[in-house]
């Protein structure tokens, strides 16, 4: 194990040795040139790489939503036409979800924090670390590119034998993106499953992990085995599509369906990607604003797996309409009932840890009573969905779209924007303002379900998903939804706003300034570009507040 | 655990076996597909492709003399496959257990 560091460190060294002069001891400080951003091996700096990366494409999805609630505040599709909707909402659908909701939270907190937490110097591969960024930029190009070459009218689940044979988008441009970005979820999930394997620092055993750790572990799993399913399915498309091959076109001899089996089975465990790393970041946030150790830790940590295997076993669940065997739709509909066990495991427990704790409405605590807010929703309204007899009523219609965007969007903006809040000291060396912060997230959490409840409504109703016309008598509720996207929109702009302040004039931040455990908190804010001085020992379980408190109160009174 | 551990030295001869096993199993597999045995025309193909499969992953990949993390990596990624194609088979293999009037 020791030769894991020794290795990492010196092939740091061998990189800093080319510039001269620079400043190790502050990784923003060790360098301002281009080049030493963009051929960066350091684990924190590709983390920013990431953030400006999802940022910015969450600008891009964020403004064609935009434009889909403004379109539909009329009944009558007067703002675009139909065939415009169809890209519109597609193009959102892909960017949100390819580009940002997959990668958000492992790209940009798992990079910067996996090797922090566990006591290494950094990831078990940085170069491949670089290269997901580079293949996740060159992908969300080319899907950007698509959008300009014309768009496409698929939907982001590029069902077939539509995909394959009527649309007349750029299917094929966009599915590239789609497989480019594939390799970087690989990559990323290969990095997080080695690092967390072999570069533990001593006495970092699998039990004294901090639960962020165990679930990106979880996700990088279902990265390694999932993406690649869903990047073969994407090239049948394009096969089938190209050269006329018959895989899913029922005239040329294929069957639809395996294109929704194959497909699936990717991307019911990608909305697991999109929100373990979340409950892991939930994880410690509960611990440090209640100053407490977390409740169940085991059953946390295990119920992350959990979520990673089951998610596995219910893809068929968006297939049960769709003329898939009944027989199998029972299957899948009981198999999605246990998803509820471990995720109610973490809600309960996160719960249980705030009873007699010490709590404090920190910004990211008020995230994380968010995210427990549009979880439970979200999750719950998904064993609605999850019966039979319930889906034939619900299937496609706005009470899918309003449960998915709880379960997935909700609870991982939640979650994003709390390791934001929480994280930016350490990963900035400044403080945001406080008050800013707290008036931002209770806007977000307001504006999100004023956005997204009236769609329940709508979807129970009979509203129908991807229609840009509708009756009158539902335009009351598309109105508040409209209303809802607007509150949501300034609430986002607003944490733009005040943390790009606080780079420049924010107060400078303490190492630990929220008194939490874990070893990124015992390294400078910023850290330094190694991590560590030496690599620390680890001799307790974690979230250990009696030490914690006995340090702060001895670095007062010094 | 230990990485200094230098790898494995396979005898030239166990190379050399496995080689021969892998040409009679295709010799069998081309044989087979001369003879109709109906039902089970595949299983048998899908048999002798898997245990020539296993005796590349286990002996030419080394697998087999590997620590325990490389064996569990070989291990989840067939449970995944077995997974991928049976859900997809619990479909297929039922659809037409009933005829519905949409059907």
């Amino acid at each position: 194990m020791s030769t894991d560091h020794v290795e990492t460190s010196a092939s740091i060294v061998s990189v800093s040795r080319h510039e001269h002069d620079i400043d190790t001891s502050n990784y923003l400080k060790a360098g301002y040139t281009l080049k030493s951003w963009l051929l960066t091996v350091d684990h924190k700096r590709i983390a920013l790489l990431y953030l400006f990366g999802v940022t910015f494409f969450f600008i891009i999805g964020g403004i064609l939503a935009f434009l889909i609630r403004l379109e539909l505040v009329t009944p009558k599709g007067d703002l675009v036409s139909s065939d415009t909707y169809n890209r519109l909402f597609t193009q959102h659908g892909i960017i949100m979800i390819f580009l940002f909701l997959v990668p958000a939270i492992p790209g940009v907190f798992g990079n910067f924090l996996i090797p922090l937490m566990i006591g290494a110097r950094d990831l078990a591969f940085p170069r491949i670390n670089l290269a997901s960024w580079y293949m996740y930029m060159a992908g969300a190009l080319l899907t950007v590119v698509s959008m300009a070459m014309g768009g496409v009218d698929t939907g982001w689940t590029f069902y077939t034998p539509y995909s394959t044979t009527f649309s007349n988008g750029a299917v094929v441009t966009a599915g590239l993106g789609i497989f480019i970005i594939g390799f970087s979820s690989v990559f990323t999930g290969l990095n997080f499953a080695v690092t967390i394997h072999k570069m533990r620092a001593p006495g970092m055993t699998w039990f004294r992990l901090p639960l962020f750790v165990w679930a990106h572990y979880a996700t990088s799993l279902i990265m390694l085995l999932g993406t690649p399913v869903l990047a073969i399915t994407i090239l049948l498309v394009a096969v089938e599509r190209i050269w006329k091959v018959g895989l899913f076109d029922p005239s040329l001899g294929g069957d639809p369906i395996l294109f929704q089996h194959l497909f699936w089975f990717y991307s019911h465990p990608a909305v697991y990607i999109m929100i373990l790393p979340a409950m892991g970041v939930m994880s410690e946030l509960f611990s440090t604003f209640s100053k407490k150790p977390v409740f169940g830790y085991e059953f946390i940590a295990m119920s992350s797996l959990a979520i990673a295997i089951v998610g596995f076993f219910v893809w068929g669940h968006h297939m049960l309409v769709s003329g898939q065997s009944e027989f199998a739709g029972l299957i899948f509909s009981a198999l999605s009932f246990l998803v509820a066990i471990p995720s109610a495991v973490k809600v309960f427990n996160w719960t249980a840890t705030l009873y007699k704790g010490s709590i404090s409405f920190s910004t990211p605590m008020i995230y994380a009573f968010g995210f427990i807010g549009l979880f439970a929703i979200g999750g719950l309204t998904g064993l609605f969905l999850a019966c039979l007899g319930m889906d034939y009523h619900v299937h496609d219609t706005y009470f899918v779209v309003a449960h998915f965007h709880y379960v997935m969007v909700g609870a991982t903006i939640m979650g994003f924007l709390g390791a934001l809040h929480y994280w930016w000291p350490k990963m900035t060396g400044k403080m945001y303002p406080e008050g800013w912060g707290q008036l931002a997230a209770i806007v977000i959490f307001l504006g999100f379900n004023f956005t997204f409840f009236p769609q329940f409504l709508l979807g129970y109703l009979g509203m129908p998903r991807h229609y840009h016309e509708y009756v009158p008598e539902f335009q009351i509720l598309h109105i508040l939804s409209s209303a809802g996207a607007m509150i949501l929109g300034i609430g986002y702009l607003m944490p733009f706003t005040y943390l790009a302040y606080s780079v420049f004039y924010g107060k400078k931040a303490p190492a630990n300034p929220w008194g939490a455990t874990g070893l990124e908190w015992r390294t400078p804010s910023p850290p330094p570009v190694h991590n560590f001085d030496s690599i620390p020992t680890v001799d307790s379980k974690p979230y250990d507040y009696r030490t914690i408190r006995e340090e702060l109160s001895h670095v007062a009174r010094a | 655990m230990n990485h200094v551990m230098p790898d494995h030295v396979v005898p030239l001869r166990v190379y050399l076996l496995v080689f021969i096993a892998l040409i009679i199993l295709t010799a069998i597999t081309v044989q087979v597909a001369y003879i109709d045995l109906g039902l089970l025309n595949t299983p048998i193909a899908i048999i002798i492709a898997s245990i020539k499969a296993s005796l590349v992953v286990l002996y030419f990949m080394h697998v087999r003399y590997s620590e325990k993390l490389i064996l569990l990596v070989v291990f989840v990624s067939i449970f995944t496959l077995i997974l991928l194609f049976g859900f997809a088979l619990s479909d297929y293999l039922t659809r037409y257990w009933i005829m519905l009037p949409i059907r």
